[in-house]
C-alpha cells in the first residue's frame, strides 16, 4: 500500500482512539429502547398511515444513530458527510414521488365499489 | 497515481484526500450507497403494495413478532460487537479484535437461524412463491389462499427479506474471512454440510445452502490469488458493510413485520 494511504489510515485510526467506548453502549441502549417502543406501537391498533409515519420517524432516528456513531459518519469531514448523505437522501426521496399513486389506486377501488 | 508518487518519494506533493479518508473506505461507502438504492426500491415496492391493497394480509401473530424482535436485538448487538472489534483493531489488540468479530458472526448466525425458522413456519402455513418446493399439507394450510389472492405480499416479502438474509450471510462470510482467513474455509464447508443435511428437501434452504459451497470456492480463489493479513482498515471497512446490513433491517422490521401485525 502506498505511503499516502497509510498516512490517511493512521489519521483516521487516531480519530477512533479519541472516542470513548461508553457512547457505543449508550447508542446500543437507545436503539433497543426505540425498538421496544415500535413493538409497543404495533399493538395499539393505530390507523395504518399514522402508524407508518410514526414507525418511519423512529426508523430514521435509529438509522441516523447507526450511521453517525457505529459507521463513524459523525466524525468524518464535511465533504464526506455531504457527498454520501445528500446523494442518498435525494435518490431515496425521488422514489417517494411514486407513492401517491398507491393512494390513487386505493381510492379508485373504493369509487368503483360505490358505483 | 499515488502509488507512482510514493515510489518516487514524492507523496507529500499531492493534495490530501478530498473526503479525508482512505480509498478502501470511500469505495465501500460508494458500494453501500448503490446497495441502499436496491433496498430502497424493494422497501418502496412493499410499501406501495401495502398502501394500495385493501385486503393486505396480516400474517404476523405474536410469535412472529417476538421472533422478529429477537432478530432485531441480535442485529443491534452484533453492531455493538462490530464497533468494539473495530476499536480493538485500531488499538492493535489482535486477540480482542478476533473475539469481537467472532461474537458479531455468532449474532449474525443467530439472526439467520431465527429468520430461517420464520420463513419455514410461513411456508408451512401456505405462504409461498411458485418457485419454492411444496411442503406436505401446504394446500390446506392457513395462508394458502393469501398466496393466490394477494400474490404481491409473498413476492415482496420473500424478495425483500430474502435479499436481506443474503446480505447477512455474505456479511458473516466476509467477517469470517477477515477474522480467520484461510482457516474459515473448512468452517464454511462445515456450515454448508449442516445447512444442507439438516433441512428437509422441500425447504428452500436445502437448495440455498449451496450458496455457502459457492462462497467457499470463491474465498479459496481470492485467498489463493491474494493471501494477506487483514489490518485495521480492512476490519473498519468490513464493519461498514455489517452496520449497513443492520441499518436496513431497522426499516424492514417496522415496515414488514410491525405494519402487518395480527392483533387479536
Amino acid at each position: 500500500m502506498d505511503a499516502v494511504q497509510v498516512a490517511i489510515e493512521e489519521r483516521v485510526f487516531e480519530q477512533h482512539r479519541h472516542h470513548s467506548k461508553g457512547q457505543f453502549f449508550w447508542v446500543w441502549g437507545a436503539l433497543l429502547v426505540m425498538t421496544g417502543m415500535e413493538v409497543y406501537l404495533a399493538y395499539q391498533n393505530l390507523e395504518p398511515i399514522r402508524m407508518l409515519g410514526i414507525l418511519m420517524g423512529l426508523s430514521i432516528i435509529k438509522a441516523a444513530l447507526i450511521i453517525a456513531y457505529f459507521m463513524h459518519m459523525k466524525f468524518e469531514i464535511t465533504p464526506m458527510r455531504w457527498m454520501t448523505m445528500a446523494s442518498l437522501v435525494f435518490c431515496l426521496a425521488m422514489m417517494m414521488v411514486f407513492l401517491p399513486d398507491a393512494f390513487r389506486i386505493l381510492h379508485l377501488g373504493v369509487n368503483l365499489v360505490a358505483k | 497515481m499515488a502509488d507512482v508518487a510514493a515510489q518516487h518519494g514524492a507523496a507529500g506533493v499531492y493534495e490530501p484526500s478530498l473526503f479525508g479518508t482512505y480509498s478502501k473506505k470511500i469505495g465501500m461507502w460508494l458500494f453501500l450507497l448503490s446497495d441502499s438504492l436496491t433496498f430502497g426500491a424493494l422497501l418502496f415496492a412493499y410499501t406501495y403494495g401495502r398502501v394500495s391493497t385493501p385486503d393486505w394480509p396480516t400474517p404476523f401473530h405474536s410469535e412472529s413478532i417476538r421472533n422478529a424482535t429477537l432478530m432485531t436485538a441480535f442485529l443491534l448487538t452484533s453492531s455493538l460487537t462490530m464497533v468494539l472489534g473495530v476499536r480493538a483493531a485500531v488499538d492493535g489488540k489482535a486477540k480482542a479484535q478476533r473475539m469481537w468479530l467472532l461474537a458479531t458472526m455468532a449474532c449474525g448466525i443467530g439472526f439467520i437461524i431465527l429468520h430461517g425458522r420464520e420463513w419455514s413456519n410461513l411456508i408451512a402455513a401456505g405462504l409461498t412463491l411458485p418457485l419454492f418446493p411444496t411442503p406436505p399439507g401446504q394446500a390446506s394450510a392457513e395462508f394458502a389462499t393469501v398466496s393466490k389472492n394477494v400474490p404481491q405480499f409473498a413476492a415482496t416479502f420473500f424478495g425483500l427479506t430474502g435479499m436481506h438474509m443474503l446480505h447477512v450471510t455474505i456479511g458473516v462470510v466476509y467477517l469470517g474471512v477477515v477474522a480467520l482467513r484461510r482457516w474459515f474455509i473448512p468452517v464454511l464447508l462445515g456450515f454448508w454440510l449442516v445447512a444442507w443435511l439438516a433441512t428437509p428437501e422441500y425447504s428452500p434452504f436445502h437448495y440455498a445452502a449451496h450458496f455457502l459451497l459457492l462462497a467457499a470456492v470463491v474465498i479459496s480463489i481470492i485467498l489463493w490469488l491474494k493471501p494477506k493479513l487483514y489490518d485495521a482498515s480492512d476490519v473498519e471497512v468490513a464493519g461498514l458493510y455489517w452496520h449497513f446490513v443492520d441499518l436496513v433491517w431497522m426499516f424492514i422490521f417496522p415496515l414488514v413485520y410491525l405494519m402487518s401485525t395480527r392483533i387479536v
